[in-house]
C-alpha cells in the first residue's frame, strides 16, 4: 500500500515538475525579486541602489494610498460581484437554449475581442463625454444635469471594467451550466422546490467550479487594472496600478512601484493560498482529493 | 377500492408529432400500475404530464378526485423517480433524501428522524454522509426512491428505473420494489419497455403504442387474452394465424387457413361462417413430437420440418416450417434423458394444440408482425442479454 503510493506519488511529482518548474521561474522568484526590491534604496537614476533600507515602507505612509487601495478593493469587488450576478443567469439562459443558437450568442460574445482592447475603452470615453452621445441623451430625457460629469468618477471605471470583463465571467460559467444535468432542476421541483429554490439549492452549486473560474478571472484583472481607470478614471477614481505604473514610470522610482506591487500581489496570493489550504483539509478530511 | 388517479382524454404533440392520442386510464389506490410500451410510444411523456412536467394539449389528470391538470410540479402530491436517477451531486445522501423536508421547513430533529427512517427502509443508513457518485447503480436506486417517497406523495411515478441496473441487481431491484411497496402502501405509477418487470411487479398494466393505450388488464389476461396483434407481439412471442371461418359450432368453431390446415378453436368471439379472424398462438402451448400424436377432437395437429432450434437451458425453441408459415414453438425439458432421441435440425414433427389454445384477436396489423422474433435476431439477442426472461 505503501509502496503503491509512493510511487504513485513519484508519478504525480513527474508529471507536475514541468509546470511546477514553469511556476517558479516566471511566477515566483519575479515575485520574490519585486518584494525584495521593496527593501532596497532608490538610485536618483532610475535604478536600484546597493543598500538594504526601509524608507520605501515608511514611504507608503502618504495618506492618498488608503484611499487608493480602498477605492481599488471595493471597485474589483463590486465589478466581481455585478459580472458574477449577471453572468449566472446569462449563462443559465444560453445552456438551455438550442445549439444553434447557443453558438450565435457565444459568437457575440467574443465578437468584440477582434477589436482592441484600448480602441474599446476610448469608444467608452467617446460614448461618456460631456459630448458625447450618451450625455445628450441623458440631458434630453432630463435624467441628467447638463453640467453633470459621466467621466472621470469611479461609477465610470465601474462600468468599463464589468464591460470588459462580463465575457470572462459568462464564459466559464457558461461551459459549467452546459454540462449541467437540468434534470436535477426537474428533479428539484418535483421534490416541493419552485423555480428559486431549485435555481439556488441545485443550479449555482452545480456550476461551482465555473464560478470559482469566474471570480478569480474576473476578480485579479480588475484588482490590477491600469489602462482603464487612467482613461476614463481620472485623477479623481485612480486605483492602484496607476499608482504603479507613476512610480515606475514617471518618478522612476522602482523600489516604491515593488512595494506597491508587493502590497497587490499580498492581496490577492493569501487570500487565495488561504482558501486552497482550507479546501485541503477539507477534502482531506471528508477522505476525497478531488480530481 | 376507488378509481384515485385518472387521466381524462389527454392528448399531448411536440411539434407535428403527436406522442398522446386521447389517453384515458385509471388507477386504483394503492396498486402497482404500469405502463408498458416501446419506446417512443408515450409512456414517459404520460408520466411527466402526471408529474406536472409537462402540460398535456387536452384532458384532465384527477388525484384523489382533486384536478391537477393545472397544478405546477412543486404543488403536486406526487413524486418521481427519475430514469437516471437525478441524484444531487452536490449533496449528500442524507441531504438527497431530506431535500423534500427541508423545502416543506419542518423541524431540525424531526426531520432527522425522518431520513434515518428512510435510510433503514433502504438499508443504506451507512452512507447517509456519502456523495451519490460514491454509491453503485443499485444504491442510488434506492436513495432515488427513499428521496421521492419520504415527501409521503399520493402517488409514486417511477420512470424505468431499473434500466440502468444489470440483470441480476434488476431481478433483486424488483423484489426490494415489491416489499417497499408493501411497506408503504403508496400507488405506484412504473414505466417500463421491460415485459417481465412489468409482468412480475404489476397489478394492472396499460400497453401503450404510438401514443394510444392497446389494452389495460393484470398481467395475466394481457398475456392470455390480448386484445390487439401489437400486445400479443409485444409481450412474450407469439404466432399470428389468418383464416376464413367455414363452420360455427358452440363451443369451438372450424377456421380454414390457407396454406396451413384446417383449425378448431374455442369461440371466444362472437363470429359467424365467412368472417375472417386472426389468431395468435403462444409458442409453449404446442406440443412437439416425432410421432404424429394421438388426440381427441378438440386437439388440432399439422406436420412441419424444423428449421431452426435455440437450447435455452430450461426450454428449447424451435422454428417448424408449414409451408408459409414459420412457427415458433416452445418446449420444457421437465426430464432428461440420454436414450431419448432429440430432435434436430432438418427433422419433421408434429406440433398439436388443444383449441383453447387458439385466441382470436380483436385487431391485427401486418406491421406488428416485424416485433416477432426471428431466429437469427433471436441469436443476437440472447448473445446480448444473456440468457433467461421470464414470461
Amino acid at each position: 500500500m505503501l509502496f503503491r503510493n509512493f510511487r504513485k506519488r513519484k508519478a504525480e511529482f513527474l508529471i507536475s515538475a514541468s509546470p511546477m518548474g514553469w511556476l517558479l521561474l516566471f511566477f515566483i522568484i519575479p515575485t520574490l525579486l519585486v518584494i525584495a526590491m521593496a527593501f532596497r534604496s532608490a538610485d536618483p537614476y532610475g535604478g536600484i541602489g546597493d543598500q538594504w533600507t526601509l524608507d520605501t515602507l515608511r514611504d507608503l505612509r502618504n495618506p492618498n494610498y488608503p484611499l487608493i487601495i480602498w477605492r481599488t478593493v471595493w471597485l474589483s469587488v463590486a465589478s466581481t460581484a455585478i459580472c458574477i450576478i449577471t453572468a449566472i443567469p446569462a449563462s443559465y439562459y444560453i445552456a438551455r437554449i438550442k445549439k444553434r443558437y447557443q453558438d450565435i450568442i457565444l459568437l457575440f460574445i467574443i465578437v468584440p475581442f477582434w477589436i482592441n482592447f484600448l480602441i474599446r475603452i476610448f469608444a467608452w470615453k467617446v460614448f461618456l463625454h460631456p459630448e458625447g452621445l450618451f450625455k445628450q441623451i441623458l440631458v434630453f430625457l432630463h435624467i441628467a444635469s447638463p453640467d453633470s460629469l459621466l467621466l472621470y468618477r469611479p461609477e465610470a471605471v465601474l462600468v468599463v471594467i464589468v464591460y470588459s470583463y462580463l465575457p470572462f465571467a459568462i464564459l466559464p460559467i457558461y461551459a459549467a451550466a452546459e454540462k449541467f444535468d437540468f434534470h436535477l432542476m426537474e428533479a428539484a421541483y418535483d421534490l416541493g422546490a419552485s423555480r428559486l429554490q431549485a435555481f439556488t439549492r441545485i443550479f449555482i452549486p452545480g456550476v461551482r467550479q465555473g464560478l470559482l473560474t469566474a471570480i478569480i478571472v474576473v476578480f485579479i484583472p480588475a484588482l490590477g487594472s491600469y489602462v482603464i481607470p487612467d482613461i476614463v478614471g481620472g485623477p479623481s477614481a485612480e486605483m492602484i496600478g496607476n499608482k504603479i505604473a507613476q512610480r515606475t514610470f514617471i518618478d522612476r522610482n522602482l523600489p516604491h512601484a515593488s512595494a506597491l506591487s508587493a502590497i497587490l500581489a499580498f492581496a490577492v496570493i493569501v487570500p487565495s493560498a488561504l482558501a486552497l489550504t482550507r479546501r485541503f483539509f477539507k477534502e482531506k478530511n471528508s477522505g476525497s482529493l478531488g480530481i | 377500492m376507488d378509481d384515485f388517479l385518472i387521466f381524462d382524454g389527454i392528448s399531448k404533440s411536440f411539434g407535428n408529432n403527436k406522442v398522446l392520442d386521447n389517453v384515458s386510464l385509471t388507477v386504483k389506490k394503492g396498486e402497482i400500475f404500469s405502463l408498458l410500451g416501446p419506446s417512443g410510444c408515450g409512456k414517459t411523456t404520460l408520466l411527466r404530464i402526471c408529474a406536472g412536467l409537462e402540460e398535456p394539449d387536452s384532458g384532465r389528470i384527477i388525484l384523489n378526485g382533486e384536478d391537477i391538470t393545472s397544478q405546477s410540479p412543486n404543488k403536486r402530491q406526487v413524486n418521481t423517480v427519475f430514469q437516471n436517477y437525478a441524484l444531487f451531486p452536490n449533496l449528500s445522501v442524507f441531504e438527497n433524501i431530506a431535500f423534500g423536508l427541508r423545502i416543506s421547513g419542518i423541524k431540525e430533529n424531526e426531520l432527522k428522524d425522518e431520513v434515518y427512517k428512510y435510510l433503514e427502509l433502504i438499508q443504506l443508513t451507512d452512507h447517509a454522509r456519502k456523495k451519490p457518485d460514491k454509491l453503485s447503480g443499485g444504491q442510488k436506486q434506492r436513495v432515488a426512491i427513499a428521496r421521492a417517497l419520504i415527501n409521503r406523495p399520493k402517488v409514486l411515478l417511477l420512470d424505468e428505473p431499473l434500466a440502468a441496473l444489470d440483470l441480476k441487481l434488476r431481478q433483486r431491484m424488483l423484489v426490494d420494489l415489491d416489499n417497499i411497496h408493501d411497506e408503504v402502501g403508496i400507488t405506484f405509477l412504473y414505466v417500463t419497455h421491460d415485459q417481465s418487470e412489468a409482468m412480475s411487479l404489476s397489478d394492472n398494466i396499460a400497453v401503450m403504442n404510438d401514443g394510444i393505450v392497446e389494452q389495460v388488464g393484470t398481467p395475466t389476461e394481457i398475456y392470455e387474452a390480448p386484445r390487439t396483434s401489437f400486445v400479443a407481439a409485444f409481450i412474450g412471442d407469439t404466432n399470428f394465424f389468418e383464416g376464413n371461418v367455414i363452420e360455427v359450432k358452440e363451443p369451438y368453431s372450424k377456421l380454414r387457413i390457407e396454406d396451413f390446415t384446417d383449425v378448431i378453436v374455442y369461440n371466444d368471439k362472437k363470429i359467424k361462417t365467412g368472417d375472417r379472424v386472426y389468431l395468435s398462438i403462444r409458442p409453449e402451448k404446442f406440443t412437439i413430437t416425432l410421432q404424429k400424436p394421438e388426440l381427441s377432437d378438440k386437439y388440432n395437429s399439422v406436420k412441419g420440418v424444423v428449421e431452426e432450434i435455440i437450447y435455452m437451458g430450461y426450454h428449447t425453441k424451435y422454428w417448424v416450417r408449414v409451408n408459409e408459415y414459420l412457427i415458433e414453438a416452445k418446449r420444457l425439458h421437465n426430464r432428461y434423458m440420454l436414450d431419448e432421441k432429440m430432435i434436430t435440425w432438418g427433422d419433421e414433427v408434429w406440433l398439436s394444440w388443444h383449441a383453447d389454445f387458439c385466441y382470436m384477436l380483436e385487431q391485427y396489423k401486418m406491421e406488428d408482425e416485424a416485433l416477432l422474433a426471428l431466429p437469427d435476431e433471436e441469436i443476437m439477442a440472447e448473445i446480448e442479454n444473456e440468457t433467461g426472461e421470464g414470461e
